[in-house]
């Protein structure tokens, strides 16, 4: 026994696979556990589904006014706020079509007494304004109506006011909303009446002579 | 015993007496159980089949049995009706319960959502059916007695309110324990639903609701080819067989694959609010959480899961 312990031959070479084995292991086990925290959120344990997207309807800009005329081809001329506002002076005072001469006469407005200038935005007509004064896109025209419908617009974030349409689950697809003046005229925002559909026809709610093509009340009546 | 173990191979040549017998007594014994019922399916009428007759309880079909009742369904429905249908089987899905909830404020009693579910449930047309029934209501008390299903002049008016009134998917529901034949039942996700071809049409369950939400189909459901919903779920909006009761399924073959229920999507106020109870970042949770539900005659203990709101 002189001299340091000699390892034969073979040993020190399934040594050396045994430690290449382990690294080998420990690499690929820390691959496998890093890819899902990829597309993990922090703090979440399974790795969430990707949302479908929640589109929300926009006008698409500036409205504009149909002059009556047709051009040469036949298509309705239409004109921009800005042709004709850009010279005239802003009148603060106005509130409604029927206090003008010239344009939107027909406009009829209803709305708690806002001047046309409370939303309209002097300094250019092709944007609203906020209270503060800072101007807003007509496209982001909701942050208009929620500076003063706020509670509306609360109930609107969490999905309980204004009409939908798609899925309740994103995960499985997507989801169309209104914005507030799909349904509310600015001018005149209550709801208007409509004729309802569908009137009942079924042998509990029907009142005899009320409808028309009604020959079985008397056999019914036993019902 | 060795020789019989040699010769019992070829059934023909062992032929005994006995097994003789049996076989007549099965032949005699099918005859006269077809023979049995036969004035059953003739009271039945010509459009009820043998296989209609004999299919067993939707929570009895393996997947295979499924697949020829769909498949018989959807060829009775060509047959019947002159449309190509697809009807499907949605299971319901894990860790989901459905409920609903409604703004009263916001409702203009319009009956869009009864039209809706009218055309996507393949209502009867000349009754105008429908597993909606919008009440009006004078302001200052709900008592459903007092509610008008039947207005017929231009909506909202001012002294009104509009309360529609469904299936309340409750969470104990009356017309399930009253149901003789287990036709209906509630599904995990709190769907009520009925089995059509297992019902046999008493009415208990119709007695038994407090909220008047099943229909009968005292006849033939009839709906145009052109106008027939083509996607149906068999627990659902597929075309009923005369002569059973049906219901509002939170049109399950919609929300079961995570879309809307028709008669939201149809709703031009948005009064409507679905979803899924049990995530707590929901829509329907939102609402449940802050603002002032109520349910319908909560004094019965049906424990709905269906919510009424008003904003102020």
């Amino acid at each position: 026994m002189n001299g340091k312990p000699t390892i034969p031959t073979r040993i020190r070479w399934l040594l050396g696979l045994m430690v290449l084995a382990v690294a080998a292991g420990v690499v690929a086990s820390a691959a496998l556990e890093s890819e899902p925290a990829d597309t993990a959120p922090v703090g979440d344990e399974s790795p969430a589904p990707a949302l479908f997207p929640v589109t929300i309807h926009r006008p698409e800009g500036p409205p504009t006014i149909d002059t009556g005329h047709l051009d040469e081809m036949g298509r309705p001329i239409v004109a921009n706020c800005t042709t004709c506002h850009t010279t005239k002076a802003p009148n603060p005072r106005i509130s409604g079509g029927h206090e003008l001469q010239d344009f939107h006469q027909g406009l009829v407005t209803n709305h708690g007494g806002r001047t046309c200038l409370s939303c309209h935005n002097p300094q250019g007509y092709n944007q609203l304004r906020l209270a503060d004064g800072k101007p807003v896109e007509f496209k982001d025209v909701m942050m208009l109506c929620a500076q003063c419908h706020g509670t509306q617009y609360r109930d609107y974030q969490h999905g309980a006011h204004g009409g939908m349409t798609g899925h309740w689950d994103l995960t499985r697809g997507p989801r169309a909303r209104n914005n507030c003046i799909d349904c509310h005229d600015p001018h005149a925002p209550q709801y208007p009446q409509v004729m309802p559909v569908l009137r009942p026809n079924d042998r509990f709610l029907r009142t005899p002579g009320a409808h028309d093509s009604d020959t079985h009340d008397s056999e019914d009546a036993h019902d | 015993m060795t020789d019989n173990k040699q010769t019992s191979l070829p059934v023909l040549n062992n032929m005994t007496r006995r097994t003789a017998i049996k076989a007549v007594g099965a032949t005699l014994g099918a005859a006269a159980f077809a023979k049995a019922i036969s004035p059953i399916v003739e009271w039945a009428g010509a459009n009820t089949s043998m296989d209609e007759m004999l299919q067993r309880h939707y929570k009895e079909l393996s997947p295979g049995d499924m697949d020829d009742v769909i498949k018989r369904l959807e060829e009775d429905t060509r047959d019947r009706y002159g449309a190509e249908v697809r009807i499907s089987d949605p299971k319901p899905l894990p860790g989901v319960k459905f409920a609903y909830a409604l703004n009263l404020s916001v409702c203009i009693g319009c009956r869009r959502c009864a039209q809706a579910c009218h055309e996507e449930n393949n209502h009867d047309r000349p009754s105008h059916n429908s597993y909606i029934r919008v009440l009006e209501m004078t302001k200052g008390g709900i008592d459903l007695e007092k509610g008008n299903a039947d207005y017929d002049h231009p909506v909202r008016q001012e002294d009104k309110f509009y309360m529609p009134v469904q299936c309340q998917q409750c969470d104990n529901p009356p017309c399930v324990s009253v149901c003789p034949v287990e036709a209906t039942w509630k599904e995990d996700d709190g769907i009520v639903v009925v089995d059509y071809n297992w019902c046999i049409g008493c009415r208990y369950c119709e007695a038994a609701c407090p909220y008047h939400a099943r229909r009968f189909n005292w006849t033939k459901p009839e709906v145009p080819a052109e106008e027939i919903n083509t996607n149906q779920g068999y627990l659902s909006n597929r075309i009923r067989p005369q002569g059973v009761m049906e219901k509002c399924t939170f049109c399950l073959h919609r929300t079961r694959e995570g879309r809307m229920p028709a008669c939201l999507e149809a709703c031009p106020t948005g009064a409507r609010v679905f979803g899924n109870i049990l995530d707590p970042d929901s829509d329907i949770r939102w609402v449940l959480q802050n603002k002032r539900v109520f349910v319908l005659k909560e004094e019965l203990g049906t424990k709905p899961q269906f919510f009424y709101f008003f904003d102020k």
